[in-house]
């Protein structure tokens, strides 16, 4: 299984992309159903536990450039002003300031992007009432899209920049939406599409080299990116760029980067004054 | 490469190499060391050297030491737990020529009297590669169950070894072989399908020639 086409295909008899990602894991690994759903239950529990334990407004890095922001968003009549969203962000800059503080999180991707997936599904839960096994089954999808990007381009800031790591958790998060909001395998497939074509280019340009800033706002960034990717997609708006072409697209940028905006922190935000190493 | 690859490790963050690559050096030196660390000079090198602190390198080195896993809350106050553990451990700026950005060199000593220099690098996504040992080339990842003995260099011993090894039923996935000079010190690093008893570690202890076996168990993620 290597490609976004070939996992609608394999999804399209069974109706579901995470259904075919729970299968394709049972085959890959030789485990049960109930073993494998267990371990990715497991991260979803830790997952919820970032977002709480990011919501503390003392949390502080140790460079003290990022933490406790999060909380201000959760603060009084804040959280509610646009929908889903606010929530969304805030999950996301939650779990992300909780690694930036050497909090416990689920790579989903990567550290650096950690906050897209658990800041989309868990508020997305709390709107929507959807049950943990629904959320389990939307991280299988998530996870075959990771999967098929990881394989044919890359989801190493290092390597592809920024779009790589956000870019790809807001393509993932946005394929998980729409699984959890009853889209076809397709319409995931469409939604991560919408999603990289619309974080295409952007760059990784840590302050100071650290997991900071801008990674930890990037996190709230890309959780809109993937509410407005699995919006379009669950409205039947088909991406008129097929997603393994976003893909490949993305790879190709990242090669055309220069390695100041591929996590030297020489570029883009890091060289911004009073931001130097 | 499988899907929990793509949404995992559970870590400690905020870095998969600088952090969870970081306490995985850690904790396999100390599998490589075979007891309680006392004492552990640690060089950084590249861009470990210049954005540890923040990305909190140094506490996950020290707790790998300690035997702290990626995902073990306690990294974050290893340096306070490693007094309270008897260990002592500095850090000092390594510039090693044509090195991987994110290397390490530590040189530890055991509170058996054993010790150990080892270098490895950490090269992405929480993967890591032990360089060297002693001086002597390794270049395993600690991915798979690995076995890693000195030993006599003589005639033999490879046999020997891997006889040992077959007797208690277990398939050598790879082999790497490497000594000082001939006749001298050598290594063998062996990767297997499948798990070593403490049996066959003592077995192996038994040979005659082998200096020392260690053993590094591959990490079993949730």
């Amino acid at each position: 299984m290597r490609t976004m086409a070939e996992w609608v295909a394999a999804a399209q008899p069974l109706g579901s992309l995470g259904e075919a990602a729970v299968r394709w894991q049972m085959a890959q690994s030789g485990e049960s159903r109930e073993t494998v759903w267990a371990r990715m239950r497991s991260r979803l529990e830790v997952m919820r536990a970032s977002v709480s334990a990011g919501l503390d407004p003392s949390l502080k890095s140790v460079s003290g450039m990022v933490g406790g922001q999060a909380s201000r968003m959760m603060a009084p009549g804040q959280a509610e002003r646009f929908g889903l969203l606010g929530r969304a962000c805030a999950y996301a800059l939650s779990v992300a300031e909780s690694n930036a503080c050497m909090g416990k999180i689920v790579a989903a991707p990567t550290a650096g992007s950690c906050g897209i997936l658990p800041g989309a599904l868990l508020s997305a839960q709390e709107a929507g009432g959807f049950s943990d096994d629904a959320l389990v089954m939307a991280l299988f999808a998530a996870a075959a899209v990771g999967h098929a990007i990881a394989l044919q381009a890359t989801v190493s800031g290092a390597e592809g920049g920024c779009q790589a790591e956000c870019g790809t958790a807001a393509g993932m998060a946005a394929a998980a939406l729409a699984q959890l909001y009853g889209g076809t395998p397709e319409m995931s497939a469409h939604a991560c599409a919408f999603a990289l074509m619309n974080t295409l280019g952007l760059v990784c340009d840590p302050v100071r080299g650290l997991v900071e800033v801008p990674c930890v706002y990037r996190n709230a960034g890309g959780v809109a990116q993937a509410l407005c990717a699995a919006q379009m997609a669950l409205c039947g708006l088909a991406c008129p760029i097929g997603c393994d072409q976003i893909i490949l697209a993305m790879k190709d940028v990242g090669d055309a980067m220069p390695p100041s905006l591929r996590e030297t922190g020489e570029g883009g935000c890091a060289a911004c004054a009073g931001c130097g190493v | 490469m499988d899907l929990f690859d793509v949404i995992g490790p559970v870590m400690i963050g905020p870095s998969s190499s600088h952090t969870a690559g970081a306490a995985r050096i850690g904790k396999i030196t100390r599998m490589l060391l075979g007891c309680e660390p006392r004492r552990a000079r640690i060089g950084l090198h590249g861009s470990f050297q210049k954005t540890y602190l923040g990305h909190g390198t140094d506490k996950a080195l020290v707790g790998g030491l300690l035997g702290m896993d990626v995902d073990d809350l306690r990294l974050r106050s290893s340096l306070e737990l490693a007094k309270a553990r008897g260990l002592e451990y500095s850090f000092y700026n390594a510039n090693l020529r044509g090195a991987h950005p994110n290397t390490v060199v530590l040189d530890v000593d055991g509170q058996d009297g054993r010790s150990i220099c080892v270098q490895a690098a950490s090269v992405g996504g929480g993967e890591i590669v032990v360089q060297s040992i002693d001086g002597l080339e390794a270049g395993f990842s600690g991915h798979e169950n690995t076995l890693v003995l000195t030993h006599h260099d003589t005639p033999g011993m490879i046999a020997a070894i891997g006889g040992t090894v077959a007797g208690s039923a277990l398939n050598i996935a790879t082999m790497r072989v490497f000594r000082r000079s001939a006749g001298g010190e050598a290594m063998v690093a062996l990767e297997l399908d499948g798990d070593a008893s403490q049996e066959l570690l003592r077995r192996l202890e038994a040979l005659e020639g082998v200096y020392h076996v260690a053993y590094i168990a591959a990490r079993k993620e949730v």
